[in-house]
């Protein structure tokens, strides 16, 4: 085990940390401002790839399939908020996750229905398609440091716009207290219509991003989603600065976990029986995690202030 | 009087005429939603073209199809096969892809009374002790499979090898088939979770180690992305890729040119050179508009024994041991050419390493790279009791 293993790793770890954040962003802030529970947020990731795979075949530009695609899946998300959720806002949350569950399954088998169930490929524009030389042999392919770098930035910019703008300082004191929001003649609805359109394209945008590495899939939004809520439940719900911190956190956890945790085992116990408990372990890590932020801190890491 | 006994021969005469020409009732089980149902739809597809090609009748009666998906859960499973069993009466049970499936259905079908026809999973413990004079195999012993690449390994000469599999029983069966054969050093055994979509961190294991050949075992999206990752990062020109379940004509339209060159084992290719396999690639290409993978050709050839066994007994299914009898003679012609099948029902045949390559109309497909077993038997045979 070299430091060069070490940074690539951490490497590996951010990227899967910005891919989470994009996904979580969206999740926490209409869990926290809308108080909705949507889990059919992993569905719009999905989109976003079929998309972007779709848009590419006809372009066959990845930039146009990109634009292209992100404005499909928020005129979708936009869509969906109007036809479905938009219905469920005062109802409990037990309600949510049925409906929101609903539309999981049926948005997977829709997906399977137009583009067939065997997994779509999207090449990695041309541009980005090489590699980076990190050390003797090890390669690190550009398009990973693409999204890691998109991810940043994304992050960056959401920041801005939640703590520097006039929507960003509504959706903060919706975050606080609807209500009192509504009441001083701000549109809710309206307000509602914004986070959810803008979270839902941040998921598609994670998974246009993401479909040149994975394949694209139905069902691959419902794994990641999982693992979107152990990040807004670490990073303190409704809180963007939190989500990124935790994404980067759990992606670090997760990805040096599963990297080294054999390696540490064998320090202490025999090769064989360290290879049986380091995967299963490395799976829980994150788990884990969540467990011990919720004991010591309830609300969270970095909670939404008035929560 | 005699009118009497002429309208009961008539009569008589109308039963047994109406009992030969019964349809023939065939369930099929296969995973047709959900990622996997890729594999399900070739299993399905080569049965019915099969059929068809038969001209709608197996052994000489009418066939009619019942098509269920077992969704990938063995409880679902089990009941839909019950019901095909008890309430539509089939005759035959053809499926499933997965061993789990398998180890769910294998009871409810075979006490029911149906023979069941494994057209992919073929597990050890069936293989073994708990063979069973009602169930057929027209694929592999899973460890064959595994067995391909470690031998290949061996034999080339592939000093290091790095093995990676998903946490699980057939991962753990995967890396141990590959071992059996192989003597070489093994530089590193990786587990990963079951259905880990980014290998990022894996992958700079590997660049790490610098071994001569990586062996995978990672079946359906697993593989598609791995391999797409695996060779963003510039290894596949490093070392030789060996792999079960990784490549093959379902995974391989997702793959495409990043598969290229890469090793699979298998018992047959699209391009095996028989003439019955020639002819069933161009129909099944024709009609489903994909190249056909082994499950499509496996499940084929489930329906030409079905037909070649009812061809023995006159088309009668009711004399059990007659049927079984018919069944083990396996009296067909295999696309894959030598085919037997051993005292476990399991087939005895040759195994190839495949390689992927590029068609000239664009298609994917594998290609046979080099026979590596020839009239191959399965080690478990020895424990079964039947003879």
């Amino acid at each position: 085990m070299s430091t060069t293993l070490l940074v690539v790793q951490i490497l590996n770890g951010l990227q899967l940390g910005v891919l989470l954040f994009l996904i979580a962003a969206g999740l926490t802030l209409v869990f926290g401002v809308m108080d909705f529970i949507n889990l059919a947020h992993g569905v719009q990731y999905m989109l976003g790839a079929y998309l972007a795979v779709m848009f590419y075949g006809l372009t066959g530009s990845f930039l146009a399939g990109l634009v292209l695609a992100l404005l499909a899946a928020l005129a979708f998300g936009l869509l969906l908020e109007f036809a479905v959720f938009r219905h469920l806002y005062d109802r409990d949350h037990l309600d949510q996750v049925i409906a929101t569950f609903g539309v999981i399954l049926f948005l997977n088998q829709g997906v399977k229905l137009v583009w067939g169930a065997a997994p779509l490929t999207l090449p990695i524009p041309e541009l980005f398609s090489g590699s980076v030389r990190l050390m003797d042999g090890l390669l690190y392919p550009v398009w990973r440091l693409v999204v890691i770098a998109s991810g940043l930035v994304a992050g960056v910019l959401l920041y801005g716009l939640v703590a520097h703008t006039r929507v960003g300082m509504l959706v903060r004191a919706g975050a606080t207290d609807a209500p009192m929001v509504s009441a001083l003649g701000v549109d809710i609805r309206r307000l509602f219509m914004i986070v959810f359109g803008f979270g839902t394209m941040l998921a598609g945008f994670a998974g246009i991003m993401v479909a040149p590495i994975l394949s694209v899939e139905p069902g691959m939004g419902d794994t990641i989603l999982i693992l979107a809520f152990v990040v807004i439940v670490i990073g303190g719900i409704g809180s963007i600065r939190g989500a990124f911190l935790a994404a980067l956190i759990v992606g670090l956890v997760d990805t040096l976990g599963r990297s080294f945790i054999v390696d540490i085992l064998r320090l202490v116990m025999a090769p064989s029986p360290a290879r049986t408990v380091g995967p299963a372990l490395a799976s829980m890590l994150i788990y884990l995690l969540m467990a011990l932020v919720l004991y010591v801190r309830p609300t969270g890491l970095f909670p939404a202030k008035g929560r | 009087m005699n009118r009497l006994v002429a309208l009961v021969a008539v009569t008589a005469l109308g039963c047994s005429a109406a009992a030969a020409q019964e349809k023939l009732k065939v369930g099929v089980v296969a995973t047709l939603s959900g990622p996997p149902a890729v594999l399900g739809q070739q299993l399905r597809n080569g049965f019915q073209l099969a059929v068809k090609s038969l001209g709608g009748r197996l052994g000489g009666r009418e066939v009619e199809l019942v098509i269920v998906d077992d969704e990938l859960k063995p409880d679902v499973a089990v009941n839909k096969v019950r019901a095909l069993v008890e309430r539509d009466k089939v005759e035959f049970v053809v499926g499933p892809i997965f061993s789990n499936i398998l180890q769910a259905i294998m009871k409810p079908a075979t006490e029911g009374g149906a023979i069941l026809i494994s057209p992919n999973a073929g597990t050890s413990n069936f293989a073994g002790k708990e063979c069973n004079p009602n169930f057929f195999v027209t694929s592999y012993q899973n460890d064959q499979v595994f067995g391909v690449s470690g031998k290949h390994a061996q034999d080339a000469g592939l000093k290091r090898v790095f093995l990676m599999a998903p946490n699980y029983q057939a991962g753990r069966d995967a890396l141990a088939g590959f071992k059996a054969h192989y003597k070489g050093e093994v530089v590193d055994e990786v587990y990963v979770p079951l259905n880990q979509l980014d290998y990022s961190a894996e992958l700079s294991r590997i660049a790490a180690a610098k071994p001569d050949a990586v062996y995978v075992f990672l079946p359906g999206g697993m593989g598609v992305n791995f391999v797409k990752q695996f060779r963003q990062a510039a290894l596949a020109d490093r070392m030789t890729f060996l792999s079960a379940f990784t490549v093959d004509e379902s995974t391989l339209p997702a793959q495409q040119d990043a598969a290229l060159g890469f090793f699979g084992g298998a018992n047959w290719a699209p391009n095996l050179d028989t003439p019955q396999n020639k002819a069933f690639v161009a129909a099944y290409e024709k009609e489903f508009g994909a190249v056909p993978a082994t499950y499509a050709f496996q499940s084929y050839d489930a329906a030409l024994l079905i037909d070649g066994a009812l061809k023995l007994t006159q088309g009668r299914t009711t004399d059990k041991a007659a049927l079984q009898a018919a069944m083990k003679k396996a009296n067909f012609t295999s696309l894959r050419g030598d085919f037997k099948f051993n005292t476990n029902n399991y087939p005895i045949q040759d195994f190839y390493l495949v390689k992927v390559a590029k068609r000239a109309d664009g298609k994917f497909q594998t290609e046979i790279a080099k026979k590596i077993f020839d009239d191959h038997a399965d080690g478990h045979a020895k424990d079964c009791p039947m003879k």
